[in-house]
């Protein structure tokens, strides 16, 4: 599990807008604690998003791009494709090169959906079921843990 | 280096224990976790927790390269991989050492040279400390020939063994060619490393053990002795410090060779030297522990040192901040560890959800524990749920506060070998002092026979 700054900037601001002074969330074994008008610095946060989170509470102008954080609504034809592995999660081959699948695209259970690397080691990672490709939560890059959602998949609906 | 976060490859009492030393420190901490221990104790105090795979320990807390990649990905800065699992395997150390990533411990020359019990040996012979007679084996004639000088009773040892593991107790020289090929396959596959070497087994031994802190640099110092001779086959139970009824003159012999045996190897950070000591007061080197001990509080609370702490201000380069002679050991400290265990059957692991656990307090009691009531025992894991600690100014007070502790103990869901604890401190040679690694044994044995005799009459 992980936040990007923009959801950190996000979940400020709805603790500047409530009338309480500190916010403890733990999600998936992430932990984010905001205190309103602290002097001492927040709990630590996740890695990637820690730099970007000032020590204090401040304004931050809401994003205009938010259709990213509208609340989704479970589906329950949606199937969560899990990592098999904690690594380094790759969506394309390459640098540079294409993803393996984009938003939309078909797949089948032995669909290359990418890459976890450990240590060097490139470890291929498959769909595991059949469907429509509806969300992709892995970000290219980025530190998955074993289990966590790679891929959301629509199942075809039965005849 | 700098030290600001630390991921921290290991679970239970000692995930915990450890996470609470780095908060302390102000530093940030990263449990790597298993499935199944998501929602452990340590998991929810740490800062952040990592899911690093599946429930069974070969394919979450034993996978060196998903360890370190863990690491690198949380950007942690240090790895602290308390005891069991990767703690002593050279190839994290060496993996971390590769990715400018500190491992909290010794060099993985360090541990390869520990861990290898012929060389081990080898290197306490040449720093003039006593070994008991033995050799390794490599042929049918070999083993006969050593089997006979050494003679009867003889273990047989696994050269990338230790704790206790990969060891065949010989009564008669009959036994001797099966037990070898049966712990060279056993050694085989548990250490990779089927190599097996004979030694003395002394019957009536107490094991005595010696804790030091090294810099890395040549300077070791010690902090006192732990006696540790309340084993069941080779698992310590309970620990204490000082050694009860252990002339001084001998405790300081036993000082000085486990310091010189860590200077020897310029040994990096926290680490044990055990000895054997036998009925005429003579000792001889058994292994060195390149790790922090699970009995480590004992003499944490008799010193007021800090052990973890001390390992991190190592490891981040800042040296060996105590002198011998700040050492000033006060009191008596004794640990019991309480297992998942059933002492009605045979010891046997009792894995299952911990619906009450009720811990002692009071005055010179500490607990190191992960458990609670909700508290799942995995049947994956080694089955230690706490750790008590009591210590009082002498040993006297020292055992009625553990009594009390233990009675004042509660834990439902899951058999423990709390009433194991209770038998112990009522047992006049425990409380004299100075039993044998025996101790258990024969009183086992006694109370199966005294249950016999009853079921008879």
């Amino acid at each position: 599990m992980t936040l990007t700054a923009r959801e950190i900037a996000e979940i400020t601001r709805l603790l500047e807008e409530s009338s309480f002074d500190e916010l403890h969330l733990e999600i998936d074994g992430l932990k984010l604690h905001l205190r309103r008008g602290s002097t001492t610095p927040p709990r630590p946060v996740d890695d990637s998003a820690a730099a970007g989170v000032p020590a204090q509470v401040t304004p931050i102008v809401p994003d205009d791009a938010r259709q990213t954080d509208e609340p989704i609504v479970r589906d329950c034809d949606l199937q969560d494709v899990p990592a098999p592995m904690l690594g380094t999660f790759y969506r394309a081959p390459k640098p540079g090169e294409p993803p393996f699948i984009e938003v939309g695209a078909p797949v089948e259970a032995d669909t290359i959906i990418g890459i976890i690397e450990v240590m060097k080691l490139m470890n291929t990672v498959r769909a595991g079921v059949r469907g429509i490709v509806a969300e992709i939560p892995g970000r290219d890059g980025a530190l998955v843990e074993y289990g966590e959602t790679l891929l959301r998949v629509r199942r075809p609906s039965e005849p | 280096m700098t030290i600001r976060r630390v991921l921290i490859a290991n679970r239970g009492e000692i995930a915990t224990r450890i996470i609470r030393t780095c908060r302390a420190l102000g530093l940030e901490t990263v449990l790597a976790a298993s499935e199944e221990d998501r929602d452990s104790t340590p998991a929810r105090l740490a800062d952040r927790t990592i899911c690093i795979g599946p429930a069974r320990p070969a394919d979450s807390y034993l996978k060196v390269e998903t360890i370190v990649q863990a690491a690198l990905g949380a950007r942690a800065d240090a790895i602290h991989p308390g005891y069991g699992f990767l703690s002593e395997r050279p190839e994290l150390a060496r993996l971390c050492e590769r990715h400018e990533l500190v491992f909290i411990g010794p060099t993985a020359a360090q541990i390869e040279a520990v861990a290898d019990k012929l060389r081990a040996r080898a290197a306490a012979e040449s720093v003039a400390i006593p070994v008991l007679p033995g050799a390794a084996v490599d042929s049918v004639d070999a083993a006969i020939s050593v089997a006979r000088l050494i003679g009867t009773p003889l273990l047989v040892k696994a050269v990338g063994g230790g704790g206790g593991r990969g060891m065949k107790r010989i009564e008669r020289l009959t036994e001797l060619l099966a037990a070898i090929a049966l712990a060279a396959s056993e050694a085989g596959a548990a250490f990779g490393d089927a190599r097996v070497y004979l030694e003395r087994f002394v019957t009536r031994g107490r094991h005595i053990e010696v804790q030091v802190l090294g810099d890395g640099a040549g300077r070791v110092i010690h902090l006192g002795e732990r006696d540790c001779s309340v084993q069941r086959r080779y698992q310590k139970l309970i620990e204490e410090s000082p050694a009860p009824g252990l002339p001084e003159q001998l405790c300081h012999r036993l000082h000085e060779a486990a310091v010189r045996f860590a200077e020897r190897l310029s040994y990096r950070g926290a680490g044990t030297v055990e000895f054997l000591v036998d009925e005429q007061q003579a000792f001889y080197f058994l292994e060195m522990n390149a790790r922090i001990q699970v009995e480590h509080p004992v003499t944490e609370v008799i010193t007021g040192v800090d052990l973890v702490a001390e390992q991190i201000a190592i490891a981040a380069g800042d040296g060996l901040r105590l002198n011998q002679s700040d050492i000033r050991r006060r009191g008596c400290a004794i640990e019991c560890r309480v297992n998942a265990e059933d002492p009605a059957r045979d010891f046997r692991p009792s894995p299952g959800v911990v619906t009450e656990a009720r811990w002692p307090t009071g005055p010179g009691i500490r607990v190191d524990t992960h458990i609670a009531a909700g508290s799942r025992v995995p049947p994956y894991y080694d089955s230690l749920l706490a750790k008590i600690i009591a210590h009082a100014p002498d040993r006297t007070t020292a055992l009625r506060r553990m009594q009390d502790a233990i009675a004042s103990t509660a834990v439902s869901g899951v058999a423990t070998n709390l009433p194991f604890h209770a038998a112990v401190l009522g047992e006049p040679a425990f409380l004299a002092g100075g039993v044998d690694t025996e101790f258990v044994a024969l009183l086992l044995e006694r109370d199966s026979l005294r249950v016999e005799g009853a079921t008879l009459g």
